[in-house]
């Protein structure tokens, strides 16, 4: 049985650990001061939205890779030097290309990506309405006499 | 109809399939390639301070009318140290001009007093400043630069005799920058 200080010890030590768990998590990413409330929106709306190049498939937020660092660094330079939102994907856009944008813009090169999946949607359609038309009309023609004779059938 | 038409445009998507990692076997295609945006455009300015001198900042006004390659490299990046015999011969009739990114100096002068140096100058770059200007995402990463400032060809990766061969010796031969 443990005494009423042993139990107020663990609690304590549970609480350092908490805390613990809680820096490292923070760690990993760093934090800016913003000068209002709508700068800092745009910066988690922008680290959102932009593309980590190294490590193809994150997110500036999500990425802990060098250049992603820089490119947050470099996002939060631009907000507070004033940039709107689309200024400063326009200069990433201008080095990186359409690469650095998770939503990238409708154009002739990006046809495919676009409109591919309604292509493919298209065709599947097609493909089943023909499978279904083709099935009605190989369905078996039943007699009335035959008719009656199923019901009879499932009567019993 | 379809009986054959299925297996067939199954066959198809095999086909493309094994055309690509054929080519991503022969490293003549990596999906992770990122096309650069820079080829027919003004360089960027090098805006940072020299490596062995940081009084002064990196010069490349007097770089026109020639054609020139701009190195970006890094003590930690294993790639670098590979390219880096390959650069010092290229250097004896090819200017370069380096860029020292995110880095260490001290470790960085070492590195060239114990190698060699190839560049004939190097700008210091620890905050990714140029390196962002110039659209790098990984190191090593070379540029051609042509005698009006514009950049011609971009290789990322190490500079080797095959790349030099299949993207930047043709900007030479003339001593125009144009092939």
């Amino acid at each position: 049985m443990m005494r009423l200080p042993e139990i107020r010890m663990l609690k304590i030590l549970f609480a350092l650990l908490l805390l613990v768990i809680s820096v490292t998590g923070r760690a990993a990413i760093e934090t800016y001061r913003f000068d209002d409330a709508s700068q800092e929106e745009s910066y988690k709306k922008l680290v959102a939205e932009l593309r980590c190049l190294v490590c193809q498939n994150q997110n500036l937020a999500d990425s802990n890779a060098e250049l992603a660092h820089d490119m947050r660094r470099k996002t939060y330079e631009l907000i507070i030097a004033g940039k709107t939102d689309d200024e400063i994907v326009d200069f990433m856009v201008a080095r990186y290309g359409d690469f650095v944008m998770y939503n990238p813009p409708v154009k002739s090169t990006t046809m495919l990506l676009w409109f591919g999946p309604l292509v493919f949607l298209l065709i599947a359609a097609s493909v089943v309405f023909v499978f279904m038309r083709k099935q009605k009309k190989n369905a078996p023609v039943v007699s009335a006499q035959q008719q009656k004779q199923v019901h009879k059938l499932l009567d019993e | 109809m379809s009986r054959i038409l299925v297996p067939l445009g199954f066959l198809l998507l095999m086909f493309l399939f094994w055309l690509m990692l054929d080519r991503i076997g022969e490293g003549e295609y990596n999906p992770r390639d990122i096309p650069t945006e820079f080829i027919g455009k003004a360089a960027p300015s090098i805006n940072v301070p020299d490596l062995f001198d940081p009084s002064r900042m990196v010069q490349t006004a007097d770089m026109k009318g020639q054609v020139w390659l701009f190195n970006v490299w890094g003590t930690w990046c294993p790639e670098c140290w590979r390219e880096h015999e390959y650069l010092l011969e290229l250097s004896k009739t090819v200017p370069i001009i380096g860029l020292n990114w995110r880095d260490q100096a001290d470790e960085s002068r070492a590195m060239l007093a114990r190698m060699g140096n190839p560049f004939r100058q190097i700008g210091f770059d620890p905050q990714s400043n140029v390196a962002m200007d110039w659209g790098v995402y990984g190191a090593p990463e070379t540029f051609l630069v042509d005698a009006e400032g514009v950049i011609r060809a971009k290789h990322a990766g190490a500079m080797t005799p095959q790349v030099w061969e299949e993207k930047f010796r043709i900007y030479f031969e003339k001593g125009q920058g144009t092939p």
